[in-house]
């Protein structure tokens, strides 16, 4: 499956029984002040009454793949991008990731609507692990392939949401990711903006980077992915080449 | 990891000042508009009997404003990034010594006007303000960051507390010898004092000003205090940093 040049590419993410269960926050919502005047209830709250958001899920998946996950919203989706990303930790189990990974933002997240999108490149880069020289060099790249022209130089508050995709995108696209998180961002931006975001992810892929999308498209999937992981009430409900388990997906949800 | 602090830095900063031009003036205003109101109503109103009284003001409110800012807006640090903290792993803490860092250079850019205010009433400029001015930055950075980070910390889990932090605040306030003296105090509450850990640092900042003295045994206590709260802060954020994505 993962040959390339005739040699077995490493394994770069990999969940062995990984579970994940949240407290209830429910309970904090009434603040410190519900917290202390409820106190037996709020601490039999946050032992006791738990969402369980991915169950006993393990797979592989090597360098230089694209996975897509699929599933119904709150399946479990965005869990299993949280613990890839480091923000999560897994409750049992064991989640290991070798390489860089860069985690492509949701808009507004990582930016500031004050300052200019040439300031907020900077602030990016190096939230997502460059250097300021690093992110300086690649600068003039960035802001060519956002296509944002003079806006660059404007506070981003004046953007449109597309604006903002492109150039969240164009900023993780040339952070060299070694593993590149994706979660629902190609639907934004205009067709040719995301065709170019398109062709973009088909050179990481040739480059041999590895690249987890989590999407509802259909035709995305199908373009961009070798591999599909269905993940359906908290389990993996299949894992296969794209050929295969896309047409039972399709078939189950209409 | 320090390109990250710089960079965190530049951009509150900036984010502060795109607004208003006259930022730096506004950061100024607002302990000066203190100073005012505390000098009309305990100098003239009160007959609040202390030599050069406006410095003896802006010695302990520059500081105390210092700190202020510093936790106020610590609680919205984590809930206000909340969309990076769910994405990307990198030392949160971090943003709380950002926090800390960005108003220090405030109170550093502050400085003057103290030092304006120590010509008029003739105070002499001691050698030691070069060594003491950066001991006591560092000690209250300590307490910043610290303090800091336990309550943007809290603030995650308990979205009231930045309330009930207000009140604490005010409190505070009057409990540290800023408006008033240590020799005001009634001799039998005297030795309490010091017990609020800002009252030493506060009135070390305003010795240092006013005398050009340290007292030792006040900076060993500040000192004292600062490690803890470092150790504290720390604790708690180890505990539970790694809870803020599943909360936020």
């Amino acid at each position: 499956m993962a040959i390339c040049g005739g040699s077995v590419n490493k394994v770069a993410i990999e969940f062995k029984a990984v579970s994940k269960e949240y407290p209830l926050y429910s309970h904090l919502a009434g603040g410190l002040k519900g917290f202390i005047f409820n106190f037996p209830r709020s601490l039999k709250g946050i032992t006791r009454e738990r969402f369980t958001a991915l169950k006993d899920i393990s797979f592989s998946i090597h360098q230089g793949e694209t996975v897509a996950f699929m599933g119904r919203n709150g399946a479990g989706k965005s869990t299993t991008l949280g613990l890839m990303a480091g923000v999560l930790k897994p409750s049992s189990g064991q989640v290991m990731i070798s390489g860089r990974v860069s985690p492509l933002l949701e808009l507004g997240g990582g930016f500031h609507s004050d300052l200019t999108g040439r300031e907020n490149i900077r602030l990016n880069g190096v939230l997502l692990g460059l250097t300021r020289k690093q992110v300086e060099a690649r600068e003039a790249e960035i802001i060519e392939f956002s296509e944002l022209g003079e806006f660059i130089d404007q506070p981003i508050r004046m953007y449109s949401s597309g604006m903002l995709s492109r150039l969240g995108f164009s900023v993780v696209a040339h952070l060299e990711p070694e593993i590149l998180l994706i979660d629902e961002i190609l639907a934004v931006g205009d067709i040719q903006f995301q065709e170019k975001c398109k062709k973009k992810i088909q050179e990481f892929k040739k480059n041999g980077v590895t690249i987890i999308l989590v999407s509802h498209s259909i035709g995305d999937v199908r373009a961009l992915c070798d591999r599909v992981i269905w993940i359906e009430n908290h389990i993996v409900r299949n894992d296969g080449p794209t050929s295969e388990v896309l047409p039972q997906y399709e078939q189950f949800f209409s | 990891m320090r390109d990250l602090v710089i960079v965190l830095t530049q951009k509150e900063l900036k984010a502060r000042y795109k607004h208003m031009k006259l930022g730096y003036l506004w950061s100024l205003g607002n302990p000066l508009a203190y100073g005012l109101i505390y000098w009309l109503v305990f100098k003239f109103v009160m007959k609040v009997k202390i030599e050069g009284f406006p410095l003896f003001l802006v010695s302990g409110l520059f500081p105390w404003q210092w700190f202020v800012n510093s936790i106020g807006v610590s609680a919205n640090t984590f809930v206000g990034n909340a969309s990076l903290i769910k994405k990307v792993n990198f030392p949160r803490n971090l943003l709380s010594l950002v926090v800390s860092t960005q108003d220090l250079i405030h109170f550093l850019a502050a400085l003057p006007i103290i030092f304006g205010f120590m010509l008029i009433y003739q105070k002499p400029f001691s050698p030691l303000l070069l060594v003491g001015v950066p001991a006591l930055a560092m000690i209250q950075l300590l307490y910043t960051y610290s303090l800091g980070l336990i309550v943007s910390t809290v603030n995650i889990f308990f979205r009231d507390a930045e309330r009930l932090i207000g009140i604490f605040i005010t409190f505070l306030f009057y409990l540290t010898p800023i408006v008033y003296n240590l020799d005001m105090v009634p001799e039998e509450f005297r030795k309490y004092v010091i017990l609020n850990p800002l009252a030493p640092l506060i009135l070390n900042w305003r010795g240092l000003f006013l005398e050009g003295n340290l007292n030792g045994s006040w900076l060993i206590l500040s000192m004292g205090y600062g490690l803890a709260f470092f150790l504290m802060g720390q604790w708690i954020y180890k505990k539970l940093s790694w809870r803020f994505a599943e909360v936020l």
